[in-house]
């Protein structure tokens, strides 16, 4: 671990990594992370393909090791806690995630998208899920462009729309952090946008922590930013120093625009 | 409350688990048993004799001392009928095969492709009542004389005839799996095409077309429908094409419901052959060419 | 695509005989004889329609469309007139079709589900290619060892259980020593596994990884996430598999022939001996005369009818799902 990271040892944040490698099979993918996600902010982790951004998030809501030969090791505390000595159902569950290329279930109506989640943690009430569901929608941008549809199959949806039904259908489970892996990259600059606004909402409740590979994104949205370059953490500051004044060369190096 | 209903949720998770593991066991109970009766119950009808002697009568041992016999007559039935459809299905399949896949992006080809595989799902009885009729018809029409519509012949033309759609079929899959960039090389040499489809094509994807006319004839060993309605089944070998003749799965089923001691196990004795044969068939196909898998091949038959 | 190449230029080779579209002599040669059998292989079938259609109108003219729902069969005999009805024959294959179905196709989802999501890798193929072997034994074999095995296992255990436990009811009542539709069912349900769960497996396996992510991540238990993500986004495919193993199991005869009691007779007792379609045509083939072949190939072209339909139906369903496939996430 280098120097450059004046938040990685406060250690209090919501979720903190410690030590946190992963490898798939005998290929390590990331390597010793030491972070920590403050909670009710935005933290982006930007760095060239093949940094380990995407399988660092993977392993915060334990869906990395949903791939077969996978292994994970060292620590992820969420309020204290190792997620690794809990259940990863529960875990999952309090960690959501919203994946690169929208994924709603496409034999679900944009109802039972959302409703989704609910009803497989035994909620039957009908108005209790109702309101739930509004409440996501909303909380997602998209509640008045789809409130007179919300019997419509998920997937005639707008790309963009679809992305904010999946945001909905993980928030309506109530997580405490929001996992976000390059949620705009399929997207076009105007539904890129929403995407954005919306996370500026978002972190007013949760944690959120946002995979991108569009350094101007991470300008935009973040609080704070984790740079990685080949399975390590480079550099972990505000937002402001690490894009103004960043403190390791190869920080410097890809945000001007010299490789990745 | 939620703990209890988290517990719950988690144990339903690993019992349905499990449930699968049991649905495996379940469909491998049955092979396993297959396997196991066909060994103890036909081994002991196999010998040389086995191979060479006719068929016996049908005979009650607590009151007449009974011949063994053996299967010579099925055996060479089988074979015979199995080469004749053979020498016919498997060229003839493999070149529409060729056909399907080469010419596959036009439309009608598409249609063309769809039927053979409807045709490849029909019931092999219904291929039997084809043949019988058609024989029946022809001869009625004078086309041959009526010694020919229940005859090692038609035999033949009934396994041709389910063999054909199958052999067509898996040499289609198997041609479509060469990678168009090696046909495309052979074009870009100068090659006529249809030369770069036999040397080029043909020959890359010629292990999954052998395999897959392999598979038809395994399969066409065990039909039994098909020359249940167009043979007579004899006791003898084979004389000649328009006459009676024996075969292995017919011997099967007659010899097995029959109820005479030395007619049955002689049954299980050819069951053990056939079972034998189809999964050194089977494993050969497996190991050579791994993806033209049974699917297309084998199953369904009567 | 059917024109060659670059011409081959250059003296070493003579260039090729073309004809106004640029295709060489020898191409269209290549494109004739080949697709000459291919049409062959498809004239085929419409030879067999056509002749099974014909050779059935003997019976059509004489008791029309009602053979469907007659329910006596009695050939010239000298007294009674000849009588065909098919009624019988059509409620076996559907009583023994579904009870395969019902039975096999629980069996067949939790193999294809064992296979794609639980089983560890290194079992999968070996595992999977013992499955389909299930689908090497002829019909005649699972019909020897039906006769030798299963018929007295349920003539001595299954049946006298069920009939002491649901005699009651009309379904188990009465007894055969277990050559009935009950043994037939189960044995078309062991046949028509390899099939449905090929199939199964394949329509699992399209299901993209992270629809089963994104159940997960909501906090689904791993059977919750198979059950709610992966079997509906497949489930076009499985039912394009049921109803191939459908037609499957209208179709089998041998294995059916020797388990289901061939009796003539509709009783709605599972435990009751009964016919199929294609175990009575079997069965009475050889000693048929005139009328009753013609009888006889109306109902194979009954059958025929019913195996194009699935056919037809399972095929369409399987092209359907390269334009359903892409809909989601896009």
């Amino acid at each position: 671990m280098t120097e450059g990271n004046s938040l990685e040892s406060s250690g209090t944040g919501k979720l903190v990594t410690q030590d946190l490698s992963a490898y798939y099979g005998a290929k390590r993918a990331i390597e010793s992370v030491n972070i920590s996600f403050p909670d009710k902010s935005v933290t982006a982790i930007i760095g060239p393909s093949g940094c380990g951004k995407s399988t660092l998030i993977r392993c915060l809501n334990r869906i990395h090791e949903t791939t077969p030969k996978t292994r994970v090791e060292g620590h992820v505390l969420l309020d204290g806690q190792d997620i690794y000595e809990q259940d990863a159902v529960s875990v999952r569950r309090r960690v959501g995630m919203v994946f690169q290329k929208p994924n709603p279930f496409p034999t679900m109506s944009i109802y039972d998208n959302v409703a989704a989640g609910l009803r497989l943690n035994g909620l039957r009430d009908r108005k209790e899920i109702d309101r739930r569901i509004i409440q996501s929608l909303k909380g997602a941008a998209l509640w008045d462009e789809v409130k007179e549809i919300l019997d419509q199959p998920g997937i005639r949806l707008s790309g963009g729309q679809q992305q904010r039904l999946c945001i909905a259908r993980a928030l309506a489970v109530e997580p405490e952090v929001i996992l976000m892996d390059e949620p705009a990259s399929a997207l076009d600059p105007i539904a890129t946008a929403k995407i954005e606004d919306l996370v500026f909402d978002l972190k007013k409740q949760y944690a959120v922590i946002i995979v991108t590979h569009n350094m101007q994104q991470a300008a935009r949205v973040a609080d704070q930013t984790a740079f990685m370059y080949l399975g390590k953490l480079i550099e972990f500051n505000d937002t402001k120093e690490i894009f103004e004044r960043p403190r390791e060369k190869l920080t410097e190096s890809y945000i001007t625009g010299r490789f990745g | 409350m939620k703990f209890d209903r988290a517990t719950r949720r988690r144990w339903k998770s690993h019992l349905m688990a499990f449930l699968c593991l049991g649905c495996v066991a379940i469909a491998l109970y049955p092979l396993a048993s297959i396997l196991y009766t066909s060994v103890v119950r036909g081994a002991q009808a196999i010998n040389a004799d086995f191979f060479t002697q006719n068929l016996p009568p049908p005979c009650n041992p607590s009151v007449e001392s009974c011949v063994t016999g053996g299967i010579w007559p099925a055996l060479q039935g089988s074979l015979i009928m199995l080469g004749i459809a053979a020498a016919f299905a498997i060229p003839v399949g493999m070149m529409a095969g060729v056909f399907l896949s080469q010419y596959g992006h036009l439309k009608t080809v598409q249609s063309m492709r769809f039927f053979v595989d409807v045709m490849t799902g029909i019931p092999s009885i219904v291929v039997g009542i084809f043949v019988y009729a058609l024989f029946l018809d022809l001869a009625q029409a004078g086309v041959f004389n009526t010694s020919w519509v229940l005859s090692a012949l038609a035999g033949s033309t009934a396994l041709a005839i389910v063999m054909l759609p199958i052999v067509a079929r898996t040499t289609d899959e198997s041609l479509r799996l060469v990678p168009p960039t090696l046909a495309e090389a052979g074009l870009a040499l100068g090659i006529r095409r249809w030369r770069v489809t036999l040397s080029v094509v043909l020959s890359t994807g010629r292990t999954a077309v052998i395999t897959g006319a392999l598979l038809a004839t395994a399969r066409a060993l065990g039909e039994t429908a098909p020359i249940l309605l167009t043979t007579h089944f004899t006791t003898f070998p084979a004389q000649n094409l328009n006459g009676p003749i024996a075969s292995l799965p017919v011997l099967i089923f007659q010899f097995g419901t029959g109820g005479f001691p030395n007619q049955v196990s002689l049954a299980w004795g050819a069951t053990l052959l056939i079972v034998g044969i189809m999964l050194l068939i089977s494993i050969v196909a497996r190991v050579a060419a791994g993806v033209v898998g049974s699917r297309a091949g084998l199953g369904g038959g009567g | 695509m059917e024109s060659p190449g670059p011409i081959a230029q250059g003296t070493a080779a003579p260039a090729p005989q073309r004809d106004a579209s640029g295709r060489a002599l020898g191409d269209n040669l290549f494109l004739g004889i080949t697709g000459a059998t291919a049409a062959f292989i498809n004239l085929t079938l419409l030879l067999i329609i056509v002749i099974l259609a014909d050779d059935s109108l003997p019976t059509l003219r004489v008791f029309g469309l009602p053979f469907l729902w007659g329910t006596s069969w009695v050939p010239p005999n000298g007294i009674t007139p000849q009588l065909y009805g098919a009624l019988p024959f059509i409620y076996g294959t559907l009583v023994t079709s579904a009870l395969a179905l019902l039975i096999g196709v629980p069996i067949s989802i939790g193999i294809a589900i064992f296979l794609v999501e639980l089983s560890p890798g290194w079992l999968r193929e070996p595992l999977g290619f013992v499955v389909e072997l299930l689908a090497a034994v002829p019909s005649v074999v699972y019909g020897l060892w039906g006769i030798f095995v299963l018929v007295p296992f349920m003539g001595s255990t299954v049946d006298p259980a069920l009939g002491s436990a649901l005699g009651w009811t009309p379904l188990f009542s009465g007894s055969s020593q277990g050559y009935n539709m009950l043994t037939a069912g189960v044995i078309l349900a062991i046949m028509i596994i390899p099939t449905v769960s090929s199939i199964t497996r394949d329509a699992l396996k399209s299901v993209p990884q992270s629809q089963r992510e994104a159940a997960l991540s909501l906090g689904a238990t791993n059977w919750e996430a198979t059950r709610v993500s992966v079997l509906t986004y497949a489930r076009t495919g499985i039912f394009g598999a049921i109803i191939l193993g459908l037609g499957r199991a209208t179709g089998e005869t041998m294995a059916v022939t020797m388990t289901i009691g061939n009796g003539n007779f509709i009783h709605t007792s599972l435990l009751s001996s009964a016919q199929s379609i294609a175990s009575f045509i079997a069965n009475n083939f050889a000693e048929a005369g005139y009328l009753e072949r013609s009888a006889l190939l109306e109902l194979g072209l009954v059958l025929l009818g019913i195996s194009i339909l699935t056919n037809v139906v399972a095929r369409v369903l399987f092209r359907s799902l390269t334009g359903a496939g892409e809909e989601a996430g896009s």
